[in-house]
């Protein structure tokens, strides 16, 4: 093994049995076996099927992927592991709600950055803005960051959902 | 008994019976008291009582591993199921199939701290292959077959079944086997046959070829074992096992170079190093076996076949990996073989055979019986001679016994050796070698033991006179945990830092108040006669053994090294002192 490798990040969709415990087994397995977890969201996606979607941003070497996937597919309620990053091109989406502080001019300049993020104002007080803005994981950080010398008071980010291009489905 | 009403425990026993299970090891409790109640009214299913439910686990493990069935255990919740987690991680780690029924709380109950109650799923989710908590009695029946169907398919491997005692008393009816779908979990079999191909050609094309086959042939069945042997002789190529893979391949095979890894044979392990086609058949790379990863089988092309994609591509990049299951692939090989009617280099061959017959005379398993003082490998190697015309069933314990066992034991034949490979638990060999007697109660069943080790589960002694069940424990007693001691003496100064026992037990009064018998021998002129004895006598017996304290496991391919670095025995001390890479490693 190199240990010069390249290490890369994945965003995998596993198509899951919606059955109690199903996360902990993701979960468990990824800690269990020292591999990361940069972003995770999972919700039901067929309710006749019973069927839970997830979606994992991981990073490692092209050998940890490779096992991070086969140990998933090895899971008894696990239906399906899609490389999204391998499999050509995707799209990932995430949301946050992002709570910014401010007064007086401050509060226009966080307003015209909103604008310009094309993020929503979904609440506001004489002192505070909740925007809800979605895009990438890139676009969710450089608004953060732009809105943190403005008062940014508090954070919620969903995590990534992702999809493949064109007709391709899970 | 009607189909159409039935309770919770009934259900469970129906299945089970439809599944042929013939014997369930288990110990009782609160919450699995309405299943024992049942257990009680039927006669179709036998019950060892076993005296601490870790046993159970291992007794069911060594029942598994040398019928090729499922090994089903029932236990009580809370303790019950913590103390099979130890069993369950050991069937896990080496692929033994087995059911565990876990006894719960009743499901209002659960998350309440109620008595006896533990989390049996969150605490088995990562030493089982499934695990299933069953709330309603209306998927019992499926969930009891799926269990079966998922410990038995692909790689094998332990499922626990958490039954609430609620659900266990409710009432429904029993759906049967044919009626459940179990097309969700279906793992591949067949192998991709231009792989096949490929791997054909690349086997054929070998200079310096060799087969490295592991427990995934066992698993896959005495087929996969006849199969093997013919494809090792079908291409004249040299083989080795590892220990979990004895008996795949006869050891009185002239191609078989012995087992291969840190205690595996110069020959063996240096035909590995020097290798250019690997052929490795259901193994998996683990550590004990690659030695320093970077050196390993540094010129080797490497074809893998195994069962399980997660084994692939994990410790070592292969160049040819095959997924399916190992008769099916071999078949498939075979097949290839023979009609594409390849002609492998002889010439190259004959090279690579004088090459490994100047490393076979070094006779690297070679030991100076002299004197009085019985020397362990000795007292294994008459073991061998004195029961090798039986068909007998060998267990161990966890240490220097145990590969000692694996040196000088020589399989003929698949599950007839059950260790404990990959977790390396101390106390497997004497449940596991009462759960093997209790599937061939007619054969003879030795568990080649070390006194550290048999003190670990030695409550099943109690077991094993209950049902008079014959095994032979063979215990090597050096009074010190041998291995601990070996890597003290290598490694750590000879500070032998708690590695010595006193107060052993004596073994022979041990074995008289179980109602055993009890033997001892501490010369080597008495040996013979104690095993002609201990296998004469058509009860249990516990032979202490007393070897040499301060012999050591030989040769070793010390922590860290590569495979053409062994050590062969005590005079020969390593070119470069253990790195300290190597000393972190266990």
């Amino acid at each position: 093994m190199n240990k010069d490798e390249p290490i890369n990040s994945h965003t995998m969709s596993v198509l899951v049995d919606n059955e109690p415990g199903v996360l902990a087994r993701v979960v468990g397995l990824f800690s269990g076996r020292g591999y990361n977890i940069e972003s995770l969201t999972v919700a039901e996606v067929s309710d006749e099927n019973n069927l839970s979607r997830i979606t994992i941003v991981t990073s490692g070497t092209e050998m940890i992927i490779e096992q991070i996937k086969a140990q998933l597919g090895r899971l008894v309620p696990i239906h399906r592991v899609s490389d999204l990053t391998l499999e050509g091109p995707h799209v990932d989406r995430e949301l946050a709600l992002v709570k910014v502080g401010c007064t007086g001019d401050q509060r226009v300049e966080s307003l015209r950055i909103a604008d310009i993020f094309r993020a929503r104002v979904v609440d506001s007080t004489n002192e505070s803005f909740v925007f809800e803005i979605v895009g990438d994981t890139g676009k969710l950080d450089a608004f953060i960051d732009l809105m943190r010398p403005l008062g940014l008071k508090d954070i919620s980010r969903t995590g990534v959902a992702a999809i493949a291009r064109g007709t391709a489905s899970l | 008994m009607s189909t159409s009403n039935l309770t919770g425990a009934e259900i469970i026993l129906k299945a089970l019976a439809d599944q042929g299970v013939e014997v369930v090891f288990g110990y009782p409790g609160g919450a699995v008291l309405p299943i024992y109640d049942a257990f009680f009214q039927q006669n179709q299913i036998k019950h060892i009582l076993v005296r601490q439910e870790g046993g159970a686990v291992h007794a069911a493990e060594g029942y598994a591993r040398s019928t090729g069935k499922v090994g089903v255990v029932l236990v009580t919740s809370g303790p019950g199921a913590t103390n099979a987690v130890t069993g369950l991680t050991d069937a896990l780690m080496d692929s033994i199939p087995i059911i565990c029924l876990t006894g719960q709380v009743p499901t209002h109950l659960i998350g309440n701290d109620a008595f006896q109650e533990c989390d049996t799923t969150g605490i088995t989710r990562p030493c089982t292959k499934h695990n299933y908590l069953v709330k309603d009695v209306e998927d019992l029946s499926r969930v009891m077959h799926e269990a079966f169907h998922v410990a038995r398919s692909g790689r094998p491997g332990p499922v626990v079944i958490d039954l609430p005692k609620d659900v266990c008393m409710a009432e429904t009816t029993y759906t049967p086997m044919e009626k459940i779908n179990l097309s969700k979990y279906q793992p591949r079999v067949k192998g991709d046959l231009d792989k096949i191909k490929a791997a054909v050609e690349m086997i054929a094309s070998a200079k310096k070829p060799i087969f490295y086959g592991g427990g995934g042939i066992i698993n896959s069945g005495p087929g996969a074992s006849q199969l093997m042997t013919e494809f090792v002789n079908l291409t004249g190529y040299p083989c080795t096992l590892t220990l979990m893979g004895l008996g795949a391949v006869p050891a009185s095979n002239k191609q078989f170079l012995g087992m291969l890894g840190m205690h595996g044979t110069y020959e063996a392990n240096n035909a590995m190093h020097d290798c250019d086609v690997m052929i490795a058949v259901g193994s998996r790379f683990d550590d004990r076996i690659t030695g320093r990863l970077d050196a390993f089988a540094p010129n080797a092309k490497k074809i893998h076949i195994d069962i399980d994609p997660s084994s692939i591509n994990k410790n070592v990049k292969v160049d040819i990996p095959i997924i399916g299951d190992i008769a099916h692939v071999l078949e498939d090989m075979i097949k290839v073989w023979k009609s594409t009617q390849v002609k492998p280099d002889a010439a190259a061959l004959k090279q690579w055979w004088s090459q490994i017959a100047e490393w076979r005379s070094i006779d690297c398993l070679k030991y100076d019986q002299s004197g009085d003082i019985i020397k362990p490998q000795h007292a294994i190697q008459r073991l061998y001679d004195l029961t090798k015309d039986q068909d007998t069933y060998i267990t161990t314990e966890v240490g220097q016994h145990q590969m000692w066992a694996a040196q000088y034991y020589r399989f003929e034949k698949p599950n007839r050796w059950m260790t404990s490979g990959g977790l390396g638990t101390m106390g497997y060999g004497l449940p596991s070698a009462m759960g093997v007697q209790v599937a061939h109660p007619d054969k003879l069943v030795v568990d080649i033991s070390g006194e550290a080790s048999f003190l670990m589960n030695m409550q099943e002694l109690s077991t094993i006179s209950q049902y008079n069940l014959p095994v032979k424990c063979f215990i090597l007693n050096n009074f010190y945990m041998g291995m601990v001691r070996q890597w003290q003496e290598l490694l750590h100064g000879k500070r032998y830092s708690e590695s010595y026992m006193e107060s052993l037990p004596d073994f022979v009064k041990l074995a008289e108040t179980f109602g055993m018998v009890g033997l001892r021998v501490t010369s080597v002129d008495d040996l013979d006669d104690l095993i002609k004895e201990m296998i004469s006598i058509d009860r249990p017996v516990i032979a202490d053994v007393q070897v040499d304290q301060k012999e050591n496991c030989y040769p070793m391919i010390p922590s860290g090294a590569a495979h053409n670095e062994m050590l062969l025995g005590p005079d020969d001390k390593a070119d470069n002192p253990v790195s300290e890479e190597g000393m972190v490693l266990v």
